[in-house]
């Protein structure tokens, strides 16, 4: 939070989906250096925020300001240009694509020799750069030529943050980066966001795991029914707190203490049960 | 980063794979197999039959050659994700947009050609067009072109010169400038030298009966380098294997898909027309029932090439291989004097075959180590 411009403010954005009213005004600001963990269950539109954010959608009301400074994507390129870059879940990679091809994915331009017709891809130099940086991220990659198919899904997330961040990315937003791994394979991927934040880039962690949330997150942003729950510093508030609000809300009060307990036991399960490492 | 340290580590952890073994995780491995065994079967069954002769080569490879040209586009489409089934429709589309203005209207041969391959890169656009914008599965879109583009061929002829043939295409061609590029011969002197040496068969004014390379040959081979250096070395190959692999994947990464596609329809198209141009000033005619069953013919030599079915895994030089296997079947069979009813077996049979090593293949690659 050094420089007093927030890298990314949400303004009061709404979106409409025909009749369907997907945000109704949600504000959230992201600095740099920090966790911002985006939590809500399912239909709470955690999914909707990240696609305007990453240029899929366009917001309907409200502005987005990068650095201060007001924008309008038209696609998921001119959010990749302004360095806000998008991990999905399980669209981040090609399986039947080398680790390279994957890597250079829409940015081939950096590794290409000649001009013109003669534009032509640096294989050995693609491959050394994609076997370096995921060198950096601790993972082994015996023969970057081989299909990303082949790596475990902690992996491939990691490949794909790798490659936002060597392609110079200032904020990252990771969708349920976790939600599909083994309690292992999620510890690599929590231990690569924090090294992402240790570098000063901001990031945007959309999960429902409150558990992943907390291991790693600065803020949280708690969405419900297209709305904000508020935003919270660590410090605020308890982790319970944050279980309590995914779950229901304020006017299941009464039952808050059923709920939470349904909803832990649900969540360790789901930690636990989904693959093995 | 110490990269030489880095080197030294790789190499460590890397367990020493066979050359065999590398060569198996390659998608035109079967198809170049198949073709060593269709040769080998040949030599032992048709030997001595002329099919192994300068003619009976140039034979074959030519039947390839026309297939292959068609092949090479289908496969870099098919690994694009697409498929285009009026392709064979477009060549007789492209033939009879060579022909009518030609000798119908008198046109110079030159200027018809390039209408033709205009044409072309409309009909190409205007499926890839349909296909991105609507969402629609391009086996849907491009049947109905299929069956489009035929009926025009047919109606249009028969509408304006009565007839279904439309002949006199060699008169046209005399003197053309670019119709060479299509119709001649190349390596004459070559093919000379050969005969007179006495390694070929010569006629009795000792013209060698495989008098030269034709330009189908040349195109093939040229699209074929073309597309493998596209799809292994350059940006838009990644493009290619991202569009095919995951579209929504690329798209999310800044790869602009549509146009990937809609650029890879056109050039199945213009392929077409390569072909037509061939075939139309080779044989002289134009008819409106040229190229048909084409389009499945090119995805049978794409699919025995490595190219999956689904997309984003194949290769242009596979195709060129399936395209192979093709040509020297049928000479074979034709060679051989085996009623060729049977080749439609054995291509039934080899498409199979082909598929369920390729299946085989993407499980060994994707979750092999």
């Amino acid at each position: 939070m050094a420089d007093g411009v927030p890298l990314i403010q949400v303004d009061n954005v709404s979106k409409h989906f025909g009749t369907v009213i997907a945000l109704a005004g949600v504000s959230m600001t992201v600095w740099a250096g920090e966790v911002h963990c985006l939590l809500g269950d399912n239909g709470a539109g955690k999914s909707t925020l990240i696609k305007i954010l990453s240029g899929v959608h366009k917001p309907s009301e409200g502005r987005i300001l990068i650095e201060g400074e007001e924008v309008h994507f038209n696609s998921p390129r001119d959010a990749l240009d302004r360095g806000i870059a998008t991990v999905y879940q399980d669209l981040a990679m090609i399986p039947l694509m080398s680790i390279t091809r994957n890597f250079f994915m829409g940015r081939e331009h950096v590794v290409t020799r000649g001009k013109g017709l003669f534009e032509r891809l640096d294989v050995r130099k693609a491959n050394r750069i994609a076997r370096e940086e995921m060198a950096k991220i601790g993972i082994d990659v015996r023969d970057p030529s081989q299909a990303v198919g082949t790596l475990s899904g902690g992996e491939r997330q990691c490949v794909a943050i790798a490659r936002a961040v060597y392609f110079g990315a200032k904020v990252l937003i990771l969708d349920e980066p976790t939600s599909a791994l083994g309690v292992k394979q999620a510890s690599v991927v929590l231990r690569y966001v924090a090294q992402a934040r240790a570098r000063n880039l901001g990031v945007i962690f959309i999960t429902h795991n409150v558990h992943h949330a907390w291991a790693v997150g600065d803020t949280f942003t708690v969405l419900n029914r297209g709305r904000t729950l508020g935003t919270f510093a660590k410090e605020e508030i308890s982790r319970e707190q944050l279980l309590h609000m995914m779950a229901g809300g304020r006017e299941l009060e009464e039952l808050s203490a059923e709920l939470a307990e349904f909803a832990r036991g649900r969540n360790r399960t789901g930690g636990e049960g989904a693959r093995p490492a | 980063m110490a990269s030489a340290a880095w080197e030294e580590a790789r190499d460590e952890r890397l367990k020493p794979t066979s050359p065999l073994r590398r060569l198996m995780a390659r998608p035109e491995l079967g198809a170049v197999g198949g073709f060593v065994l269709v040769l080998l079967f040949f030599a032992v069954v048709a030997g001595d039959t002329g099919l192994f002769s300068a003619l009976g080569i140039i034979n074959f490879l030519e039947v390839s050659a026309q297939l292959g040209i068609i092949a090479v586009a289908a496969a870099l489409l098919m690994i694009g994700g697409e498929f285009d089934l009026s392709v064979g429709s477009m060549i007789g589309f492209a033939g009879i947009v060579i022909a009518i203005p030609a000798v119908e209207w008198g046109w110079p041969l030159w200027m018809s050609i390039l209408l033709a391959f205009a044409v072309a890169l409309m009909v190409g656009w205007i499926n890839g067009t349909i296909v991105m914008r609507t969402g629609l599965p391009s086996f849907i879109v491009t049947l109905g072109g299929l069956f489009i583009l035929r009926g025009l061929t047919i109606g249009i002829t028969r509408w304006l010169t009565g007839r279904t043939q439309i002949p006199g295409l060699r008169e046209a061609a005399e003197g053309d400038w670019l119709a060479p590029l299509f119709s001649a011969k190349v390596g004459q002197g070559l093919m000379q030298w050969l005969g007179d040496a006495g390694w070929i068969a010569v006629r009795a004014d000792g013209v060698p009966l495989a008098s030269g390379i034709p330009m189908s040959i040349i195109w093939w081979l040229t699209l074929t380098a073309l597309a493998t250096w596209v799809l292994l070395r350059t940006r838009l190959g990644n493009w290619i294997f991202a569009c095919g692999g995951d579209a929504q994947a690329a798209r999310n990464v800044g790869v602009p898909v549509a146009r990937v596609k809609t650029g890879l329809f056109m050039f199945t198209a213009v392929a077409a027309t390569i072909f037509a141009a061939v075939q139309t000033l080779s044989v002289g005619s134009a008819d409106v029932l040229r190229g048909q069953l084409k389009e499945f013919e090119a995805i049978i030599a794409a699919v025995i090439g490595g190219c999956l079915l689904t997309g984003g895994y194949g290769s242009a030089i596979g195709a060129t291989f399936g395209a192979l296997i093709f040509g020297t079947v049928q000479m074979g069979i034709f060679y051989t004097g085996v009623n060729t009813d049977w080749f439609k077996v054995f291509l039934g049979v080899m498409m199979l075959v082909a598929v369920l090593f390729n299946n085989y293949v993407r499980r060994k690659a994707t979750e092999g180590r």
